[in-house]
């Protein structure tokens, strides 16, 4: 059956959403037949992407107009230009149709084992807290939210204009919120640690003050352009619209209308993609289920604020002169800097944690910043290429992690230790109990710290580092630097999980996790290697050629101009052998022989002293914001608005006006009804007044009849204001 | 004065009569026939104005549906209510005085954009074929498609959600 | 011929009687008939203008359409409403429902 690629572009998001209500209304009390819902809905989403990628690869020139497809609907009549809805597959798009429903499937899977779908419920475990040792008891629901996650993922991927890609951002938002806080009644005896639920609130209060700046972004981009079209912005007439856009002045003087949008896009995306200084919701994010920790940082949420810079970037690096030419403007200059120093700041924080899946989540700040900063200096294709192999071992790491978890908890059980099951410091010679996790997550391992040649980690960044090296030279030291304590603190995570000796009696006892755990492991380490050779630049020594350098010419067709190929330069690729081979054999050397026991120090600690803990505490960022952000506003909302403006000023004049009214109903009564009306005329005016005093003392009586005819009278009132003031011209001048 | 002129005279007034008895009747049950009443004369009302389909519409709707499913709701809540005692709550005098104060607003309005002939009269016949087109412009993606499905969605949500609002908790047991 | 002036000002009557049941009707049940009378003073207005002044156009008549569908699902929702109040509180006098007093 050969459908037309069109139609099945728009029916890629819908299956998971499918999914999302057959499981919420349908098939929520059976929990084989929710995960098989999710699971085979998603599978048809996966089939039906790569079915759309098989069509369009084999078009000659993909990317110019006529061989994309693009689709869209009218959808809403405003102004002049209906806004419209539609579709667009061109190289970027099919890039995200490539990974991330693959990535989606596996992480689908890997949650059927993760839940611990084959054991029986367990009576202890309540719902909101994760299961002791048996299966999940909101098993359904997880499956339900993880679909609506893919379906908001698939519809940025897909979607053709802006406001369709924040629609599902939006709901990507909403739903980690869900997920982040899926074991919302789970508590910690430490009152300091961050429990889920507080986690969840945090991660989508950063993110949506990030994304309200992204809206007003996407508002201006409209009213400047009448469009939200990715491509009428940015291929119509040869991005002529890109050069009015740069030539028209924003409201800040010494900024263009297109730097004013660059800046407030990237906003969003340093939020999504937990970038300095809005980065500290993605490390609190752990304390989701791993399957969600994989979904939010791999496949879906934090790649699509790279994606969404990447499909922005010529507004980015839009001049005057050049129209979508590469040149430093000050949105790339601030995605540049941004990007480069997380990329350093993360990989700093990462070497001095122990909790095995907050290394993974700093690594994952780090690497973003890598993708930023190459984009920032106008790495396109390389900022697309490691954002593709990025999702791949990262999600392969972070599953793995969760089997390591999973491990670890099920030796707890047999030994009935209370330890932390994600302190690293408690795992070691977890190599011969979990054989193929430690396999897959060494190939995650090393892909992530760049093992030169075989792994796919080391392609991409070695691109990225040609392109630094190529056009900013700080950016290139900056990142050199970082790429090396990646390699490095990688090398300490596999040291100290898999070498070495059990530390506790749990990691003696830790077994292998179940076959769909460790299934969507093998896949994704087979990708995290072999997906590196589509983007192997051609003029490299000896291997270049062999395989032409498919990536870069087909992701470059995504813009109007193809980026230019680099010249070879030994340089970066020498710096990349260097510091990926230095870091891990540093790792190796410094923590071969570290902690005998659990309770030993870091080798670290000693040599770097307060350094170390500066690290460990995250640069006191989170102090820092409570300090600055929080407490203040707690301090306005308590004191302030509570206390005095509230209880003393309102209230004050509620009270005021109560006691004012009624001392003059008393006075009244006292001095004129009793001596004068009562005696004088009948009881009737006084009972006038204290009617009327009756119905003035509470207004907000709960009577939604009294609302109405306070709001009706009100609305009288200011007609007749208005049209005293109109002097009754009404209509028809 | 034309009969048209007279026939829409009477239908009003006795659209307007069952109207204040619909508002004023002690017994519920009799307020409910009054309503339907009001909602025979404005389907007179629609033939007056040559939509026939409005009209029949109204009918089957209004009296059919709506009408009826406010006599169920009375009758099972029956019990509570007793028909002797005020019907009227104690803001009774504010809510009329306002009401007429709505209408002194309206009508003065009425008045003035009448006396500046703000009204563009069309004065063509109405198209044999409008009813044909009504129904093409309700399924046609340029006109009140989406409308209508939006429609849809709102009638099937609020009749499971009146479902389950109605519903008695304590059947679950 | 009948003047619009007159559909016009029967709306507004209509309307007025309306308003003053939702405003001053004790029974739950009760306010919502007033509301349905409200409705169709709207109805009136839209047929009215669309006969008098855009008899062409179908946009008066889908609106009417619309708002028919609009009082059907309020009626539905609004006395789902009172029965499940009367079900838990035995009443149906909208004032007694006041629980979202200050």
């Amino acid at each position: 059956m050969q459908l037309d690629p069109t139609t099945l572009t728009w029916l890629i998001p819908v299956p998971p959403l499918l999914a999302f209500f057959l499981i919420v209304l349908f098939t929520r009390r059976s929990r084989w037949l929710s995960h098989t819902v999710a699971i085979g809905l998603m599978l048809v989403s996966w089939i039906m992407s790569w079915s759309v990628l098989a069509q369009i690869l084999g078009r000659e020139h993909f990317g110019e107009e006529g061989t994309i497809i693009a689709a869209a609907q009218e959808w809403l009549p405003l102004g002049a230009e209906p806004l419209k809805m539609g579709v667009l597959v061109d190289p970027l798009t099919a890039v995200m149709l490539f990974f991330v429903p693959l990535i989606c499937l596996m992480i689908f899977i890997y949650s059927v084992g993760y839940s611990n779908f084959q054991k029986p419920a367990d009576p202890h475990d309540k719902p909101g807290e994760p299961p002791h040792n048996g299966v999940e008891p909101l098993y359904s629901r997880f499956f339900a939210y993880l679909s609506l996650f893919a379906f908001g993922m698939l519809l940025l991927c897909v979607a053709d204009n802006l406001l369709l890609m924040f629609i599902g951002w939006e709901i990507m938002g909403l739903c980690s919120f869900l997920l982040i806080g899926f074991w919302y009644a789970r508590k910690y005896d430490d009152p300091k640690q961050i429990t889920p639920r507080q986690a969840a609130v945090k991660a989508f209060i950063t993110t949506r003050v990030a994304d309200v700046v992204m809206l007003l972004g996407v508002a201006y981009l409209y009213s400047a352009t009448g469009t939200l079209s990715f491509r009428e912005i940015m291929y119509a007439e040869e991005g002529h619209k890109l050069i009015e856009l740069a030539e028209m002045a924003s409201p800040i003087a010494g900024l263009s209308a297109a730097g004013l949008i660059g800046l407030l896009l990237l906003t969003g995306t340093v939020g999504k993609s937990a970038q300095f200084p809005l980065h500290t919701w993605l490390p609190d994010a752990m304390e989701g289920p791993t399957p969600v920790s994989a979904m939010i940082h791999a496949a879906a949420m934090v790649s699509a604020g790279v994606y969404a810079m990447i499909r922005v970037y010529p507004i980015l690096a839009a001049t005057a002169e050049h129209g979508a030419e590469h040149g430093l403007t000050p949105p790339t200059l601030v995605l540049a800097t941004i990007g480069a120093f997380t990329a350093l700041f993360a990989a700093t924080i990462a070497v001095a944690q122990n909790d095995v899946k907050k290394v993974l989540a700093y690594s994952t700040i780090s690497q973003l910043g890598f993708m930023l900063a190459a984009l920032g200096i106008g790495g396109y294709v390389a900022a697309a290429f490691h954002l593709m192999t990025h999702a791949f071992f990262k999600a392969l790491l972070f599953l793995g992690s969760g089997s390591i978890i999973h491990g670890v908890e099920h030796g707890m059980h047999h030994s009935h230790e209370h330890i932390d099951p994600q302190d690293m410091r408690h795992m070691g010679g977890l190599r011969t109990k979990m054989p193929v996790t430690f396999w897959t997550f060494l190939i995650g391992g090393f892909a992530l710290a760049g093992f030169p040649l075989v792994t796919a980690g080391f392609w991409s960044k070695d691109e990225i580092l040609a392109d630094a090296w190529a056009h900013a030279p700080i950016v290139f030291y900056t990142l050199a630097i970082a790429a090396l304590l990646t390699a490095f603190y990688t090398m300490r995570q596999i040291t100290m999980v898999f070498f070495g000796k059990p530390r506790t009696a749990a990691a003696e006892h830790a077994h292998e996790s179940h076959w769909t755990m460790t299934l969507p492991l093998s896949i994704l380490a087979v990708f995290a290697v072999g997906i590196g050779w589509v983007g192997i630049p051609e003029k490299f020594p000896g291997l270049g050629g062999l395989l032409p350098n498919f990536f870069h010419e087909f992701v470059g067709g995504a813009l109007l101009e193809h980026p230019e190929t680099l010249e070879f330069s030994v340089i970066p690729l020498a710096t990349s052998l260097v510091v990926a081979l230095g870091g891990l054999g540093l790792g190796w050397w410094v923590y071969r022989n570290a902690w005998a026991k659990a309770d030993d120090r870091d080798p670290l600690e000693a040599p770097l002293g307060p350094v170390y803990r500066v690290l460990k505490n995250k640069y006191y960022v989170d102090e820092l914001y409570d300090w600055a952000f929080v407490r203040p506003a707690f301090w306005l909302g308590e004191k302030l608005f509570s206390a005095f403006i509230d209880r003393g000023l309102i209230d004050g004049l509620i009270h005021g006006v109560a006691r004012i009214s009624l001392s003059l109903g008393l006075a009244i009564r006292d001095w004129v009804d009793i001596p004068v009306v009562n005696r004088t005329l009948s009881d009737g005016s006084g009972e006038v007044v204290k009617a009327v005093g009756r119905e003035v003392r509470v207004i907000q009586t709960g009577r939604v009849q009294q609302y109405l005819v306070i709001a009706l009278a009100m609305a009288l009132v200011i007609g007749a204001v208005l049209a005293a003031l109109n002097g009754v011209a009404l209509v028809g001048q | 004065m034309t009969g048209l002129q007279i026939t829409f005279l009477v239908v009003a007034a006795a659209i307007l009569a069952s109207a204040v008895l619909v508002v004023t009747a002690r017994n519920l049950v009799h307020a409910a026939l009054w309503l339907i009443a009001t909602l025979f004369g404005m389907a007179i009302l629609f033939v007056l104005l040559q939509a026939g389909f409005l009209a029949a519409v109204q009918v089957v709707v209004y009296i059919g549906a709506i009408a009826i499913l406010i006599i169920f709701a009375i009758m099972l809540t029956r019990r509570v209510m007793q028909d002797t005692g005020p019907q009227t709550n104690s803001q009774w005098w504010l809510g009329g005085l306002l009401a007429a104060a709505l209408l002194a607003a309206i009508a003065y309005t009425l008045f003035r954009v009448d006396q500046q002939g703000a009204f563009p009269l069309a004065n063509v016949p109405i198209p044999d074929s409008s009813l044909a087109e009504l129904g093409k412009a309700l399924v046609s993606p340029d006109f009140y498609m989406i409308p209508l499905v939006v429609i849809g969605v709102l009638l099937a949500v609020g009749m499971v959600g009146s479902i389950a609002i109605a519903r008695d908790e304590r059947e679950k047991e | 011929m009948i003047p619009l002036s007159w559909y016009l000002a029967l709306s507004a009557a209509l309307f007025s009687v309306g308003v003053y049941g939702v405003l001053a009707r004790k029974n739950a049940v009760a306010i919502l008939m007033s509301v349905e009378l409200m409705l169709n003073a709207v109805n009136i207005n839209l047929v009215a203008f669309w006969h008098y002044l855009t008899p062409t156009a179908v946009s008066g008549m889908a609106f009417a359409l619309i708002v028919f569908a609009v009082a059907a699902a309020e009626a539905a929702v609004g006395l789902a409403l009172i029965i499940s109040i009367y079900r838990r509180r035995q009443t149906v006098v909208a004032e007694d429902v006041n629980l979202m007093k200050f």
